[in-house]
């Protein structure tokens, strides 16, 4: 986990960093933070516990334990990535252990709208795109810097047009990703809404 | 782009505006909370100085944590007691409803809200819990949301959304006896894959849907999100209003009738436009066991476990890490692999009629010397009914252990889990990688039946063999 560990807030507009990739299908929630450490009434000790299980078993040959990787941001992975469980100790412990971004070949959607509700872009790229990524043997060594305006990636020799959907782009770029205030602007609307809905009128018994 | 299905009007009923994004902010009409996936979002709330916006539209309950074998307090565990005091906290401070252990109505909060009646057509239903989907059973529009939303819906009731787009599986002919909705819907996933329902709300249609009882329903709805999909649901009809009528939350009296007619105008018109639609042949399947490390990789009973050459070149990657993982060979049956644990429970089988089911299985019969199992009722009104039935006896004389209510080994943050790499025949609904609490346990999901039968043999085996 990195000490110096901020959330972000406001607009993202630019996120430059170092890749770092993880190479499977159906990554789920669970093997990104199992469920014993989800005991916990904050998520600032998540960081170190990300992908636990996983890291136990490679015994320091998973990616998150290479030297080379520490410093990463932007995480490289496949399909489905985050399926199962809602659990938004999953990209809190990404976020926590440095991940600012993520592009995969595809996403779970409960995942994926954490994701965005903690201010982490994901991006996706085409199977093959993806996996010349990971291929990449200087990999390691891959620095991209990501345009959120433009959807675009770049580094030394590659750029790539990230596809991202046009309404978290949005979110991203005027900072409305933290949504709980936009949410209230609405206030009114919510009241009007409330009030116009069939069940509340026969639900006298909920409490 | 869908039209005129349930989907679509729910979701356009409960649309309070379209956000500058251009996503949809949506109403949330009921909001279930629990231990697990709250207590942050109530601190995000003191540090934006917020409040619970409709305290009565949420209400809680505990389920994830709690032991099931002595559930005194303080816990034994005391993270776990930490979490279910800081539920107690902010459930009194916010005035939120809260059916707490012993109050005769707490359980696993997607068998708790329908067998209070609080889960009804019509209402849009969220919990910061990806089974969410089981709520759809009943036509409603509900799916899992992240603890970040849990925070927007307990400030606003609302949360920022993307319409999903609409998938009808028919489901025709019936399922054939021995098979059971568990088998339906682990057999829909493996057709389909498990990120097919990404972006989609799954409608399960079909004379095989409409034959099932609400808990059976309720199974399939669950696991949507094995499926991708986030959220699943069917058309009411008279067996959801049925089994609504009379309990405790539901509308009484001269609310009943107003309730009833709302309810019977809602399903998806004859004539809806569905952005997909896909069939399956219900009298096909068989008892079915998952194999792998994804609830796709499924076979029926008499299967072998698929060579690499049968699966498309996307299901590879995935096969070759579940082999290893397994210790299972390509092309080796599933029946007759010895088990360990047997656990029958969770929010996908963990209802009366899953007990019913299995009990019948075990009478007079003895669980397979060595083998650890054990069944946890989904909620205290299950496991009282099933007192009252003579269920717990019949599952205490046959070997078994009669636990408490909980979600228990299905995700294992209790201290129920499973050793080193045993083999566990569960009827839960996640077969992931260490999921049942050891990081190389193996899980094989099945039927509460089918596990039954498990236990019986110590090793899988056809419960058709059973009861037939």
């Amino acid at each position: 986990m990195k000490s110096d560990f901020t959330p972000p807030i406001g607009k993202i507009t630019q996120i430059d960093g170092q890749c770092i990739s993880l190479i499977g299908n159906d990554i789920d929630t669970d093997r990104i933070i199992p469920a014993r450490f989800l005991k916990c009434v904050n998520f600032d000790s998540l960081g170190e516990s990300v992908f636990e299980d996983d890291r136990e078993t490679l015994k320091g040959k998973h990616p998150f334990d290479q030297e080379e990787n520490k410093n990463a941001t932007i995480l490289i992975v496949n399909s489905n990535f985050g399926c199962g469980s809602s659990r938004e100790h999953a990209p809190q412990a990404l976020m926590r252990w440095g991940i600012k971004a993520i592009i995969g070949e595809s996403f779970a959607d409960i995942f994926y709208s954490n994701c965005i509700a903690i201010g982490i872009p994901c991006f996706t790229l085409p199977k093959k795109a993806i996996e010349e990524i990971q291929k990449n043997e200087d990999n390691k060594f891959l620095f991209l810097e990501i345009d959120l305006k433009k959807a675009l990636a770049k580094s030394k020799d590659l750029n790539f047009n990230l596809e991202i959907k046009e309404s978290s782009r949005k979110m991203f770029l005027s900072g409305e990703w933290d949504a709980t205030s936009t949410l209230l602007e609405n206030e009114n609307l919510i009241e009007n809404k409330f009030n116009q809905l069939p069940y509340i009128t026969f639900n006298t018994n909920l409490v | 782009m869908s039209q005129d299905t349930l989907f679509d009007k729910v979701w356009d009923l409960h649309k309070v505006s379209r956000l500058p994004g251009g996503s949809d902010q949506i109403f949330i009409g009921l909001h279930l909370i629990h231990e697990v996936t709250s207590p942050q979002a109530f601190g995000a709330l003191k540090d934006k100085n917020l409040k619970v916006k409709f305290p009565d539209r949420t209400v809680a309950t505990v389920d994830h944590i709690v032991p099931t074998d002595n559930q005194s307090r303080p816990f034994k565990d005391n993270l776990a007691e930490q979490m279910i005091e800081t539920l107690e906290k902010n459930c009194l401070e916010h005035k939120i409803r809260f059916f707490n252990i012993g109050s005769g109505n707490q359980g696993i909060v997607h068998v708790v809200a329908p067998e209070l009646g609080l889960t009804q057509p019509g209402m849009t239903i969220a919990c910061g819990d990806s089974h969410t989907s089981t709520h759809g059973a009943f036509g409603s529009i509900a799916f899992g949301i992240g603890t970040s939303q849990v925070r927007d819906v307990l400030a606003t009731q609302t949360i920022a959304m993307n319409k999903l787009k609409v998938r009808q599986i028919w489901c025709d002919n019936k399922l054939s006896s021995g098979v059971y909705a568990k088998d339906l819907v682990l057999n829909i996933i493996n057709e389909l894959g498990v990120k097919a329902g990404v972006g989609f709300a799954y409608e399960f249609a079909g004379p095989a849907i409409n034959a099932l009882s609400m808990e059976e329903r309720m199974t399939i709805c669950n696991m949507s999100i094995e499926g991708g999909a986030r959220c699943g649901y069917i058309n009411p009809d008279e067996k959801t209003f049925s089994y609504i009528k009379n309990k405790l939350c539901a509308p009484k009296n001269e609310h009943w009738e107003k309730a009833l007619t709302w309810w019977k105008s809602l399903k998806s018109d004859e004539n809806s436009i569905y952005d997909d639609v896909i069939k399956i042949d219900a009298s096909k399947i068989e008892p079915t066991v998952t194999w792998g490390i994804t609830p796709g990789q499924s076979i029926g009973i008499n299967q072998q476990i698929p060579l690499l050459d049968e699966l498309s070149p996307n299901d590879k990657l995935v096969a070759e890490e579940a082999y290893e993982y397994m210790s299972f060979n390509p092309g080796q049956s599933i029946k007759n692999v010895p088990v360990d644990v047997c656990f029958i429970g969770s929010c996908t089988n963990g209802r009366i009629s899953d007990l019913r089911i299995a009990a019948k299985v075990l009478k007079d019969r003895k669980v397979y010397k060595n083998v650890k199992a054990f069944v946890v009722p989904g909620s205290e009104k299950v496991a009282n009914k099933a007192k009252q039935e003579g269920l717990d006896k019949i599952f205490k004389d046959s070997g078994f252990q009669w636990r408490e209510p909980g979600c228990s080994m299905c995700l294992a943050m209790n201290s129920d889990k499973l050793i080193g790499n045993q083999v566990s025949a569960s009827s839960s609904n996640r077969n992931f990688k260490g999921r049942q609490g050891s990081p190389s346990g193996r899980t094989l999901l099945m039927s509460p039946a089918m596990v039954a039968a498990a236990a019986i043999n110590g090793k899988v085996s056809d419960v058709r063999e059973f009861i037939n």
